[in-house]
């Protein structure tokens, strides 16, 4: 294996000096073959942001495209594959690994008080498998086009006059796919393991932070979800390469089966996207109420909770599909389900912050927007739940707004707020507090005014991935493309900020936030081992023994 | 790998080579080991289970195509393969054991026996797959039963094209979407598959997909004694690719994970050799053996539900 390099002495080496991960070793050897979590972590995170950015311009594209009916920059065809592009990219490269692949990997395992991953190596391996299915659906890009959907229904993706060539089109995508998906399959593993066995014995279940809790309801999800979507691609590849007749109704097979596979792994797939965004919301929002989280042990159940109810609901996509009257109804049922824990979460939250010393820095205000947009989020998707209305918007811009608040204005906001919370620690620079609010008002705004008028779009009957539109949707069209572009320039401005503290940010101090979970007891940066000194295992949300010590700007034990 | 394991040992510290940095006791490093590894066999049995719910809709749907395809399969080279894996999980097992022991030669024996069972496997799995091959029993469009070769002499191909493409006109819409209209047909899109259309049947009084000759097959492959040719036509069941599409997605599936085993035991059987393993570690001999017997374990359904549906 690679891994014998003699060029890799980083995680197998006690720290000689007091250098952190960052400066321990150099030479881009040692970060190619790294098993240092945090390392890792850092490559995650730049190469998802990157991705980001590229799913990020077709989002601008296609809000281009739509800004009048008919054409204003592009094609049918390539506005088709744009925002297929803009899903797949946004939805398999950017959320799915976003939070637990580059912030989990980051802080799980310092939050356990370990020194890294149960599987160095396999962590390594998954991410050289999420770039590689990475660069596989962006070679699909070069290659040829895909314009099915990110949902590759059959006959769509079978088609083989959908998507150019055998090869340039939907087979390099999902191949894509599949490999995505052993990735977030061995991330997830990783994490169980880790939680298990590498915590230290005075660290009980209930004192596992609250995004430790999310991280292992989602890690389950994983495991259990996603190899479906695995066979499910790999059934699709042969339907498509060699005319296989399982999924295509005119060999014999059954489409709709296609449907129940794919949702059976991306109905789930949407509670790993929000459940380790909500993970992130407990830390942020107890940290900066400045008060002990409310209902510790609501919250940690609600995610396991919905880590199980996800299971039971993927046919709420497919009440128009052709499913019986009852078994829709039962999804039905069950997605009404899924409400109560998330709003058990929204409560507590609530709960957490009344009467709490709020401190409104970046995290925060990222957090509070969350609370807002996944409250709208939220509770559309109980109208979406009702069968009777489902009927009505199904396939509308009302549930392009719909899944648009969930998975973008809570789930990104959620990693932006994780961004910036843990900024400092992996960096080891503060950012610049007031460009971070400039940034967040464009951010909120402009999702809100992206986005809000969609509903109304989808109440009035737009169809979503729709080329045209008769003139009277103009106006709400035109709201939407301006306030994607506010929301850009919000991003944009995020990323400056964030850069250029990194060459000239002020020095971060160990805590400058006052966080009561482990990964502030260790340096910013952390050493490679992450700890010099053990840990003091304690409560994660007890903020009484820490105060502030305007020397350091940041929080130090009061012992 | 164990080269490494002794290298990035920190010199002095009290860790075993084996032990990786950031566990504690080997017992540990084991116990994380062993969890990973049966998470891992979970989504093993998940990424089966898609197939295995594949399988459960479309014979609830479809039973009679399951009854009437699967008896070209032969069950004697389905049994045989049952008892050669059956036997390998015995062999893997007592290789484990020999390794929890120190016993060397045992393991080196027994993983070199389990090799040859996995190998014998997929031999028989190639004979299985070349007759299919032969006899046009394939998925989707590439479903192409053999006629008899009267049957050949009598219709040219390009007779039963026309024939077909005629008659498909009326019939089209309805074949996509109906339920089995209880006799043979062509996917719409492939002419080339037409000669087992129920419309050829129409005009050819007693065609339909029997073996070349039966004498010719392995032994166990000659087709079943109430052939299908016997059947009339309005008894004769259409899509009965689909069963053959069923068919190589699970047993081709479970095909990679014996060759994905085997290169694993391989490499297992290199390092014994090499004298890696003693009692106190023996980690990837207990893995390996786990993941054998789960390959074995997704057979023993496989050859039931494939091969003795009644």
């Amino acid at each position: 294996m690679s891994a014998m390099n003699p060029a890799n002495p980083t995680s197998d080496v006690p720290p000689a000096t007091g250098g952190n991960y960052l400066t321990q070793t150099r030479g881009i050897l040692s970060w190619v073959f790294t098993r240092d979590h945090k390392r890792i972590a850092v490559m995650y995170l730049v190469s998802i942001l990157a991705a980001f950015l590229l799913g990020g311009i077709f989002a601008i594209l296609v809000r281009t495209e739509l800004l009048t009916p008919n054409k204003t920059i592009v094609e049918p065809d390539r506005y088709n594959q744009f925002f297929t592009l803009h899903g797949a990219i946004m939805i398999f490269l950017v959320i799915i690994p976003g939070i637990p692949a580059a912030l989990g990997n980051f802080v799980l395992p310092i939050m356990l008080g370990a020194k890294d991953l149960a599987f160095p190596r396999i962590n390594l391996f998954s991410y050289y498998l999420w770039l590689l299915g990475a660069l596989l659906a962006v070679l699909a890009i070069v290659l040829g086009s895909v314009d099915t959907g990110w949902t590759f229904y059959v006959p769509y993706a079978t088609d083989v006059s959908a998507g150019g060539t055998l090869m340039g089109g939907v087979i390099p995508v999902l191949l894509g796919v599949f490999l995505l998906g052993f990735s977030s399959i061995f991330t997830g593993l990783n994490f169980i393991v880790t939680i298990h066995k590498l915590r230290p014995p005075s660290m009980g279940w209930f004192q596992l932070p609250l995004f430790l809790w999310a991280l292992y309801a989602t890690a389950i999800i994983q495991i259990l979800a996603t190899p479906v979507l695995g066979i499910t691609v790999l059934l699709l590849i042969v339907e498509r390469a060699a005319n296989f007749g399982i999924f295509h109704p005119s060999l014999g097979g059954d489409p709709v089966l296609y449907q129940h596979f794919f949702w059976f792994y991306s109905h789930p797939a949407v509670y790993i996207m929000i459940l380790p965004a909500m993970g992130v919301i407990s830390e942020v929002i107890s940290v900066f109420s400045r008060k002990h989280i409310f209902g510790y042990h609501f919250i940690a159940f609600s995610s396991v909770a919905i880590a199980v109810f996800g299971f039971f609901v993927w046919g709420h996509h497919m009440f128009v599909s052709g499913q019986s009257a009852l078994l829709a109804m039962i999804f039905s049922l069950f997605t009404y389900a899924v409400a109560i824990p998330s709003a058990v979460k929204v409560f507590n939250w609530l709960a957490t912050m009344y009467r709490g010393a709020i401190v409104l820095k970046a995290p925060m205000l990222y957090a509070l927007s969350f609370l807002f947009i996944f409250g709208i989020g939220g509770l559309t998707g109980l109208f979406l739940g009702a069968l009777a209305v489902d009927v009505h918007l199904h396939g509308t811009y009302f549930i392009v707004a719909h899944f648009h608040y969930v998975m973008m204005g809570s789930t990104l906001f959620a990693m932006i707020a994780g961004i910036h919370y843990w900024w400092p620690k992996m960096t080891g620079r503060l950012y610049s507090e007031l460009w971070g609010r400039v940034a967040w008002v464009l951010a909120f705004v402009g999702m809100n005014l992206t986005f809000f008028p969609q509903f109304l779009l989808g109440t009035h009957g737009m169809p979503r991935r729709y080329y045209n539109y008769p003139p009277q949707f103009q106006f709400l069209n035109v709201l939407s493309s301006i306030g994607s572009y506010l929301m850009a320039a919000g991003f944009v401005i995020t990323a400056i900020y964030l850069l250029h503290s990194l060459f000239a940010g002020r020095r971060a101090p160990s805590n400058p936030w006052g966080g009561a979970t482990l990964e502030w007891q260790c340096s910013s940066p952390p050493p490679t081992h992450n700890f010099d000194q053990p840990p003091v295992v304690g409560d994660p949300y007890d903020f009484g023994a820490l105060k502030y010590d305007a020397a350091i700007e940041g929080y130090v034990s009061k012992t | 790998m164990s080269h490494e394991r002794e290298t990035t040992t920190p010199d002095g510290s009290p860790h075993p080579a084996s032990l990786q940095h950031h566990f504690d006791t080997p017992r540990q490093q084991l116990e994380a080991a062993l969890q990973g590894m049966w998470l891992f066999l979970a989504t093993e049995i998940l990424l089966f289970g898609g197939l295995f719910c594949l399988y459960a809709v479309f014979r609830a749907n479809h039973p009679e195509i399951f009854e009437y395809a699967h008896q070209y399969l032969s069950k004697f080279w389905g049994a045989t393969n049952t008892v050669i894996l059956i036997c390998s999980s015995f062999t893997m097992a007592t290789a484990v054991w020999a390794a929890q022991v120190g016993r060397r030669k045992t393991l080196l024996a027994m993983l070199a026996l389990t090799l040859l069972c996995g190998c014998g496997f997929l031999g028989v799995k190639f004979i299985e797959y070349q007759h299919k091959w032969k006899e046009g029993l394939l998925w989707g469009v590439h479903f192409r039963p053999e006629h008899s070769a009267e049957q050949f002499a009598q219709h040219s191909a390009e007779e039963h094209v026309a024939t077909v493409s005629g008659e498909h006109t009326s019939s089209a819409p309805a074949t996509a979407t109906s339920r089995p209209q209880l006799f043979a047909t062509a996917p719409a899109t492939s002419p080339a598959t037409s000669q087992a259309s129920p419309d050829t049947q129409a005009t050819q009084p007693d065609p339909s997909w029997v073996f070349r000759s039966p004498g010719n097959g392995p032994r166990g492959l000659r087709p079943p004694s109430a052939a299908p040719a016997s059947l009339a036509p309005e008894q004769r069941v259409r899509n009965v690719q689909t069963f053959f599409a069923v068919y190589f997605a699970m047993t081709g599936l479970h095909g990679l994970h014996v060759l994905a085993g085997l290169a694993v035991i391989t490499w297992i059987l290199v390092r014994s050799a090499r004298g890696d393993f003693s009692p106190a570690y023996h980690t990837p001999v207990h893995m390996t053996g786990l993941y054998w017997h789960v390959v074995d374990l997704i057979w023993i359904y496989l050859f039931p539900l494939l091969y003795l549906i009644h």
